[in-house]
């Protein structure tokens, strides 16, 4: 019980209609119509960790991400962030998501706003920072994703390697202690792909807790302590990077490794 | 080479720009040359005002209840949101011209008939006399009508602004911390305004059009001062050839600059 990310038999279930309406004809509806996005789950993360979690699409990974800041309402199950119950009722969301930064497949930047003040709008206005501080320190932040040139530009007028950067000092901004990485890098080309992934590597090489969703092989062996495979909603086998990925236990396992190497 | 550049160039002459600048212009000469014209010119120009502040006030306040209205069409609150889908299908469902007719004469009335009511106390103590629907003149009343109809419309502008704005954004500020309300005030509004900007300016030209309704108030815009001109000294011809000059002045300008607007929109997201 002394990680610092819990999730405890986590249950998420998609295209249910309206859970809990007593008529036996819907229910057997809803359970032929829904989807089991997650299906008890459970999970431990320590701090400074970093565990990759792949699996086929479909499989509940984003979504299980997604849970953890909230993004998406468990039907069951608890989720913990320290000493924060994350699916409490009246859970103070701004909290949980300052603890819990996340970064998205399509970046997601703020398309009318300079990258400066992408990275500086949130500490300013949530957490309060006066002006001339948060853009000093998003200036640091960016100069550490290798983007101190591009203070000024919009989104658009960058590379996706760019963006992604960005998208990821715009997290950093608001001193989470974990990260949360959906597909960082799936929505890349291939050329980009290492310059987003070295800036990933640097922070979990500082400590960083970081959840990431991903096949990147290269990160895997660079930086992952703990590879999770899920599939159909279920964690179905954990381990090292080279045990997930040379000596697989499970047949699923084995079947997926080889189709994505 | 050169004759191909001519006929490019010819041909990118916007030639309905040019006709109608042109029969502007003739019609304007004519007007200063001729003395009957002229007094017409004259007559028509003092509703020009009146045309165009009847418009400009309608459309400032239709602007904030249409953002409001807008708001809370793509509100999570269930109540919200039902009430003003049903105010905008209600009035989006009427002709302008029955709306003008039912402010005027029901809900000016009503409007006095609440309003005493809230002020009794006042009346009684003799501080005020009770208001009667008079008190409201056709131009306040008129107003209030293209006012009322507007913001139904730019309400849904606004909802179709707001719904164009990337989830993914939405997302990446609530899992920054941010509230909704944050999110809608920084993240949202800033771009779906932006992007309904042409739609907006279009909805001014519309209610500068409209606003000649207010003519069968006996409101003296430009419309009811030629139909009174008109039908005082049969110079039809003439007078709404006036008429339609001084309104063309107003929407072709503004239209221009509506494809202007447009055009650098553009220019800048491609960018």
């Amino acid at each position: 019980m002394s990680a610092f990310i819990r999730v405890e038999d986590a249950v998420k279930t998609f295209g249910d209609p309206s859970p809990g309406t007593g008529a036996r004809q819907s229910e057997r509806h809803s359970e032929r119509n829904a989807v089991r996005a997650l299906d008890g789950v459970s999970l431990g993360v320590d701090k400074a960790e970093v565990v990759l979690i792949i699996g086929p699409s479909g499989s509940g990974k984003s979504t299980l991400l997604r849970a953890i800041n909230r993004l998406e309402k468990l039907d069951s199950g608890q989720i913990w962030i320290g000493d924060d119950l994350v699916t409490a009722r009246r859970a103070d969301l701004r909290h949980i998501r300052e603890d819990a930064g996340m970064v998205f497949q399509s970046f997601n930047l703020f398309a009318h706003m300079s990258i400066l003040e992408n990275v500086s709008l949130a500490p300013r206005i949530v957490r309060k920072v006066p002006a001339v501080e948060a853009r000093e320190a998003a200036r640091v932040i960016l100069e550490r994703v290798g983007l101190a040139d591009k203070l000024d530009r919009f989104p658009r007028q960058l590379s996706g390697g760019q963006q992604q950067r960005a998208a990821i000092a715009r997290a950093l901004a608001m001193n989470p202690k974990a990260l949360l990485f959906d597909e960082p890098t799936s929505a890349l080309d291939p050329e980009m792909i290492k310059e987003v992934l070295d800036v990933m590597t640097g922070l979990a090489d500082d400590g960083m807790t970081m959840l990431v969703v991903s096949h990147e092989m290269g990160f895997a062996r660079a930086a992952a302590h703990r590879v999770i495979f899920m599939d159909q909603g279920k964690i179905v086998e954990q381990g090292s990077p080279d045990d997930i990925f040379a000596h697989p236990h499970e047949q699923r396992t084995r079947d997926f490794i080889r189709h994505i190497l | 080479m050169k004759k191909n550049r001519a006929a490019a160039a010819f041909r990118g002459i916007p030639w309905w720009l040019v006709l109608l600048v042109g029969l502007g212009t003739i019609s304007l000469g004519t007007a200063l040359a001729d003395a009957s014209y002229r007094v017409i010119f004259g007559a028509v120009a003092k509703g020009f005002v009146v045309t165009l502040t009847v418009a400009v006030v309608s459309y400032a306040v239709s602007l904030m209840l249409g953002l409001l209205l807008g708001l809370a069409r793509s509100s999570r609150l269930r109540p919200l949101r039902e009430a003003s889908t049903f105010y905008i299908e209600l009035v989006r469902g009427l002709p302008m011209l029955v709306i003008l007719y039912y402010i005027a004469f029901v809900g000016a009335p009503a409007m006095a008939g609440i309003l005493n009511g809230l002020l009794a106390p006042l009346i009684r103590a003799g501080v005020m006399l009770p208001l009667e629907s008079r008190s409201f003149s056709f131009a306040t009343r008129a107003v209030l009508a293209l006012t009322l109809g507007y913001a139904a419309f730019i309400a849904e502008i606004f909802r179709a602004g707001i719904e164009s704005v990337d989830k993914g954004q939405i997302e990446a500020a609530y899992a920054l911390g941010m509230s909704p309300t944050q999110t809608m005030i920084r993240v949202v509004l800033p771009q779906a305004i932006r992007n309904v900007l042409p739609a907006l300016a279009n909805e001014f030209i519309a209610i500068i059009k409209d606003s000649a309704l207010v003519s069968v108030l006996g409101v003296q815009d430009i419309t009811q001062i030629g139909k009174v001109y008109a039908a005082s000294t049969f110079k039809f011809f003439e007078t709404y050839n006036v008429v339609a000059f001084f309104y063309l002045c107003l929407t072709v300008s503004l239209s221009m600059l509506v494809r202007a607007l447009e055009s650098r929109l553009r220019r800048e997201t491609i960018r």
